[in-house]
């Protein structure tokens, strides 16, 4: 386990810099005095996007679901630029769901096609659809991505989304130790 | 046109065995569950459920630790705490 923090290139300790760095700017910004409970829920917004966004960096553009949530991230940011304050987020939210359905609708139809070849796992293919949409909804990018992409996918989001928990929980247990 | 079909079942026949493996591979990942009808095999639904639900686990607890993470903030003093956190964990 020692070898994993000495190596630098390994998911944690790429994604542990990134995020420390990112809490440090985050700390900066605002004097440690004024702790309202807007302000933190604020540092709350922010430093949960700095996690997400620091696990996306440090995979990079190698996985479906981390170009999907840099790119969303990056919109995001553009559209604060654009807008300067008002709120056009919504308009492009709406956009985003329609392209949902659509791709949602043919996978569906795939998979509903799928059955016609099985009887006997019928009911298996289309319990399997419901949940894939379901699934689709909870990893970024997935949308796009047929039943196969969409478990690899998933089980490599799993695995950075423990790894980011892990060093979050031992973060957090420093700081309350001081 | 016939051999179009024959081309898309082969395609899902492929596909099946891949499925098969990815959920196996997801299965592993996800924690161990105590259930008495263990043995039943778990068919694919059930797996995927499994994992719907593990991810959604995993999202509570980064906004768990997110918030958590937002007060301590508040409450200690910059430098000296990052550098040391910065030093544990990396070295």
């Amino acid at each position: 386990m020692d070898s994993q923090h000495l190596n630098p290139s390994t998911l944690k300790s790429r994604f542990t810099a990134r995020f420390l760095r990112a809490l440090i700017k985050i700390n900066a910004q605002k004097p440690i005095s004024s702790s309202s409970p807007r302000e933190i829920f604020q540092r709350y917004r922010r430093i949960k996007v700095a996690a997400d966004k620091s696990m996306a960096y440090s995979v990079r553009s190698r996985r479906t679901w981390s170009r999907a949530t840099l790119w969303k991230l990056q919109s995001r940011s553009r559209r604060r630029l654009a807008s300067s304050g008002r709120r056009s987020s919504i308009k492009t939210r709406t956009t985003t769901t329609t392209t949902t359905t659509t791709t949602s609708t043919n996978h569906r139809a795939a998979i509903v096609e799928k059955t016609s070849h099985e009887k006997e796992n019928k009911e298996d293919h289309v319990g399997l659809a419901v949940q894939a949409e379901e699934l689709r909804e909870l990893v970024p990018g997935g949308e796009s991505m047929d039943l196969c992409n969409l478990l690899d996918e998933t089980a490599h989001y799993i695995k950075c989304l423990t790894t980011q928990v892990q060093v979050m929980k031992k973060i957090a247990n420093l700081y309350s130790l001081e | 046109m016939s051999s179009r079909r024959w081309r898309e079942s082969s395609r899902t026949n492929m596909s099946e065995e891949q499925i098969t493996q990815l959920l196996s591979t997801l299965r592993q990942l996800l924690p161990e569950i105590p259930h008495s009808h263990s043995h039943k095999a778990s068919s694919a639904a059930k797996v995927l459920k499994q994992t719907c639900n593990y991810i959604k686990t995993l999202h509570r607890e980064v906004d768990d630790l997110s918030d958590r993470l937002s007060q301590l903030l508040a409450t200690i003093d910059a430098d000296s705490a990052e550098a040391a956190i910065i030093r544990s964990l990396l070295t």
